[in-house]
């Protein structure tokens, strides 16, 4: 995975199998304290503390058609080689939150890479899944969801091309207004 | 037309595309509707289907063809990623390995378009890795 955004598409498949019906992603910027903080929380079917301890190994899954499970090692390699951490919280029956945690001036800390195209794929790939992305800096907040995006686009579909660009634009122009690290 | 930085921006650029927007949401969609997953685990990831599906989605839209592309996690093909399962009307499904941009392009205007058969399907006799 090159980028945080490859890993937020990665994992957020895992809330999608879990049966999640909101997915929130987060993403806080906390440069005096030099973190860069990924939050990826769902209110899908949850895992026991069991599972969830076996799930950081590379060589579990709970899928048939393979015998390794990579999306979360991976993370968990990256944010460790920036002096940081992951760690999973989770809940049967309540949920599940990936917490990664990369320190913001390592030189090994990904890139955000290309959230809004990360966000439209999350939003058009599983149609009956709600999506929610905030990310906060020191300068300011930007927040934005399936939800409201669905009610202000009625019956117009989401994969439209001009809609594509205006909300990879409305993403685009709001990170920068908050000085987001893209 | 202006820079899009709010919701009502967004807002007022869905009623201008909504007037121009064609009108061939009255078609019948089941008989005309073609299926495209593409798989987004983290093998797909790591080989480029996020590249894949933005093209798919994209051009799909642009040559008007009524298609819904959404995500599907890994079918066991790992060393064939990118992989896309293509449903086509009345049709059974097919899934293609190694689809980049290129192979994408030459599945929509082949396969999907003229129904003609391209390389690149992986039969169902294709064995998964666990089953190598």
């Amino acid at each position: 995975m090159k980028t945080i955004s490859d890993h937020i598409l990665d994992i957020s498949q895992n809330s999608v199998k879990a049966s999640a019906n909101l997915i929130e992603i987060i993403v806080r910027e906390v440069w005096n304290d030099d973190l860069y903080l990924l939050e990826i929380r769902d209110d899908g079917c949850g895992m026991t503390p069991e599972t969830a301890a076996r799930a950081q190994e590379p060589f579990f899954t709970s899928r048939n058609t393979r015998k390794v499970g990579l999306g979360l090692p991976l993370l968990k390699q990256n944010a460790e080689q920036t002096g940081g951490s992951m760690e999973i919280r989770s809940e049967l029956g309540k949920g599940t939150t990936v917490m990664a945690q990369f320190g913001y001036s390592h030189i090994d800390r990904p890139a955000l890479g290309d959230m809004a195209g990360v966000f439209l794929l999350l939003a058009i790939g599983h149609p009956g899944t709600g999506f929610r992305y905030d990310h906060f800096t020191p300068e300011g907040a930007f927040s934005i969801s399936t939800a409201e995006l669905l009610e202000i686009l009625g019956e117009v579909p989401l994969k439209t091309p001009e809609i594509m660009a205006g909300i990879r634009e409305l993403i685009l122009t709001n990170l920068m207004e908050i000085k987001a690290t893209i | 037309m202006s820079k899009i930085t709010s919701l009502a921006d967004l807002k007022k650029m869905k009623e201008q595309v909504q007037a121009n927007l064609k009108l061939r949401e009255n078609s019948d969609a089941s008989d005309t509707l073609v299926q495209i997953k593409v798989g987004m685990a983290t093998c797909g990831i790591a080989s480029g289907a996020k590249e894949t599906m933005t093209f798919l989605v994209e051009e799909t839209s642009h040559q008007a063809i009524d298609a819904v592309v959404t995500q599907t996690g890994c079918m066991g093909f790992c060393y064939a990623e990118p992989t896309v399962e293509i449903t086509l009307p009345g049709k059974e499904p097919v899934v293609f390995g190694y689809v980049d941009k290129a192979r994408a392009r030459e599945i929509i205007d082949r396969y999907i378009i003229k129904g003609e058969l391209v390389d690149g399907i992986i039969p169902v006799n294709f064995r998964t890795i666990d089953e190598k």
